[in-house]
């Protein structure tokens, strides 16, 4: 049987350092992606409420593939098949790391397209006309009266959309990127030790996203006093 | 060789061998479904116990099971496993992964049906002179599964979709397949995405089935 | 002959509508209306459900846009202007410029949750008239005390009862000064015991002056109020006249029709 507490008080000074090193890049894709999944999700959530029609099903195109495919899939595809389509091109900037940050980018931005659709739609039309009504042009009804009540409406499914991306970055590793799955792969298996390093890289996610999923039940709580 | 002159020459090559990744990722998809389905009520009704002891593993369990990536957990009981004498093989591993974490998910379906339906439908059946059990069998249940089908359904494309990611334990399903034969040809592009398409050709569809579900049951309302 | 008499007569008419139609698909809901208001006016719109009342003032502020006919301000055209002999929509910027000047008050009140009750009555002050923050707080202030909420100033809206939620729609109106004031019914979704504190609040602002075109069920106000009352039905204006005639001995069949349906109620 195994003694985890032992070989964690054995081995814990040599590993833990090494995972959160590591950890820094899983961290540095989330950020990024996230940055990426939010401009590409409002671009695609107004080309789906386009008054032109091709636009509209163009975005509602985009969005049914991105999340019809499972991520790795996605991952594959935006990093191995821009380069093998246009060989011509100069592909020495798209490293794992870039491939990472985009696929999951893209997928993340048909995700939040939709949950910032919602959130306009979930708005009375009363809204508007009121702040119409009041002499306000579209433009500044949209940013002074829909998009401040929006945001809260959209904030805690955009933090649980931020607690399944930082969980995702761990496919990253499939593709090669050095984040800490990767990190714990060669630890764990150069030093015989599988069950225990990997319990503890899912201690340190779990570190990472709990404090994350607390703050959105904090906010849906306050929400649902809300109204 | 363009991409077209690849796909030509190869395309039918490519598209039977990923064909041939499917009954595992569907055994896969399926297997972990019915874990999931199975023990995720066991998870829900500990939750929903008015006893402290029961109430706080399942807690502590779906917390976890949620605040970790699928990744991990398979990687724990695949390579982990063992170091506990216990070596699965990949499907097991995939199933028992898959499922588990799924059971974390699908716990909090059954708790949002179940708390979703009013306590007032029962004391309205049994006042019309119903027993608890046909109130359960005509009143309770049928309310309640038109509630869970909707996210039910979700979670099955969710499911069917992680399956991608046991190719990581072993497990020669469609990914693993299309990573064999870019290794053999030297050629991605045509192989990802018609891997992608293909998942395409299920999920859409069965997302089509969950938006049709759940607009049926908001128009029973 | 009382005050309010045919507009014409008054000098030009503050608010003029010419042969207006709506057409919601093959419905048509307006089928011509013609109505001038004058200065100062109170005018009560009453009518069935379904009889154009509430489209016909959701028109004057262009929150719906016309099939056909024209609305004058002022003598102002709005929500399109004449280029040579054609009529072309507003844009946006031209349109908002019109509606600063007509206040339109709700049925569901329609404030703004995110913000205070003076964030209400100031938002657009600021970011319409680009007035600084503390002049449209000053204003703000008055109004909501003018409408007896001015030790409310700071409760979001969801904390305030529905008449209280009226009345800060009616400060909100009232703090763009508008030269007209639309009513849509602003006491159909109150609670009874709370119908008087908002209409108290309107019969304040009529006795001040102000030029108000008021869609209402409440016939008894109507009658006390205004300087004439509009009975529509089926999309056309049926009869018009003072109070005491349209209420009192109404010369339409359909008019009677109606008031003893309500009366019966």
């Amino acid at each position: 049987m195994l003694d985890l507490p032992e070989i964690y008080t054995e081995n814990i000074h040599r590993w833990l350092p090494e995972l959160l090193y590591y950890s820094l890049t899983t961290l540095k894709i989330a950020f990024f992606s996230f940055l990426l999944a939010v401009v590409f999700g409002v671009l695609i959530a107004l080309c789906r409420i386009s008054h032109k029609r091709v636009i509209r099903t163009l975005a509602v195109c985009s969005i049914e593939v991105a999340r019809g495919l499972p991520i790795v899939v996605v991952l594959y595809i935006v990093y191995f098949v821009p380069p093998q389509l246009f060989p011509g091109l100069d592909w020495s900037w798209f490293d794992d790391f870039t491939g990472a940050v985009l696929g999951l980018g893209i997928h993340g931005g048909a995700i939040l397209a939709e949950v910032f659709r919602s959130g306009i739609e979930a708005l009375h039309k009363g809204q508007r006309e009121a702040a119409l009504s009041l002499g306000m042009t579209p433009a500044k009804a949209m940013t002074h009266i829909i998009l401040p009540q929006a945001t809260r409406i959209v904030l805690p499914p955009v933090g649980n959309y931020a607690i399944g991306l930082l969980k995702d970055t761990s496919l990253c590793t499939l593709i090669g990127v050095n984040e800490i799955m990767n990190g714990a792969k060669s630890i764990a298996f150069s030093d015989y030790q599988p069950m225990a390093v990997f319990v503890l890289v899912a201690a340190i996610y779990f570190v990472m996203s709990y404090p994350l999923s607390l703050l959105v039940r904090a906010m849906e709580r306050r929400m649902r006093v809300a109204h | 060789m363009s991409f077209f002159e690849i796909l030509e020459k190869n395309g039918w090559y490519f598209f039977t061998t990923l064909l041939s990744g499917w009954p595992a990722t569907l055994m896969v998809a399926a297997g972990a479904l019915v874990f999931a389905l199975v023990f995720g009520l066991i998870i829900a009704l500990m939750r929903i116990s008015t006893w402290k002891l029961v109430r706080w593993p399942s807690t502590a369990y779906v917390e976890f099971f949620r605040g970790t990536p699928a990744l991990v957990q398979l990687f724990v009981i695949y390579f982990g496993f063992p170091d506990w004498g216990y070596q699965p093989t990949p499907i097991q591993a995939a199933v028992i992964g898959l499922g588990m974490n799924g059971a974390a998910y699908i716990s909090e379906i059954y708790r949002a049906g179940i708390e979703s339906i009013h306590r007032g439908q029962t004391e309205a059946a049994l006042s019309l002179g119903m027993t608890p059990a046909s109130a359960m069998q005509h009143i309770i249940l049928p309310q309640a599964i038109r509630t869970m089908l909707p996210p039910m359904t979700n979670f099955a494309i969710v499911l069917l979709k992680d399956t991608a990611i046991v190719f990581a334990v072993g497990v020669l399903e469609v990914m693993a397949l299309a990573r064999q034969l870019v290794t053999e040809t030297l050629t991605s592009a045509p192989i990802y995405l018609m891997a992608g398409a293909m998942y395409l050709c299920v999920t859409i569809p069965m997302a089509r089935i969950a938006a049709r579900l759940e607009r049926q049951r908001q128009a029973w309302h | 002959m009382s005050k309010a008499g045919s507009g014409a007569a008054a000098g030009q008419p503050l608010l003029k509508i010419q042969d207006l139609h709506k057409r919601f698909g093959l419905l048509e809901v307006l089928q011509g209306v013609d109505l001038d208001v004058a200065r100062g006016e109170k005018v009560s719109i009453i009518g069935p459900s379904g009889s154009g009342k509430t489209t016909l003032l959701r028109c004057i502020n262009y929150l719906e846009k016309p099939s056909a006919g024209h609305i004058y301000i002022d003598g102002t055209l709005i929500g399109e202007k004449k280029v040579g002999d054609r009529y072309v929509h507003l844009t946006d910027r031209e349109l908002a410029r019109e509606r600063q000047e007509i206040g339109f008050v709700f049925q569901r009140f329609n404030l703004f949750p995110h913000l205070t009750a003076l964030g209400n009555v100031t938002v657009a002050p600021i970011r319409v008239l680009g007035l600084s923050r503390e002049v449209a707080e000053l204003r703000g202030r008055e109004m909501l005390q003018k409408v007896g909420l001015g030790h409310k100033a700071d409760e979001y809206p969801e904390r305030l009862s529905g008449g209280q939620q009226q009345r800060v729609a009616i400060a909100r109106v009232l703090a763009m000064q508008p030269k007209l004031m639309l009513f849509d019914e602003a006491t159909s979704a109150l609670d009874p015991e709370l119908i008087g504190e908002v209409l108290r609040v309107m019969r304040q602002l009529a006795d001040e002056g102000a030029t108000m075109v008021i869609v209402t069920h409440e016939i008894q106000f109507a009658g006390d109020v205004s300087d004439r009352v509009i009975f529509m039905d089926q999309g056309r204006i049926v009869e018009q006249g003072p109070p005491r005639d349209v209420l009192g001995r109404p010369s339409e069949a359909r008019t009677r029709e109606f008031l003893k349906h309500i009366q019966d109620r």
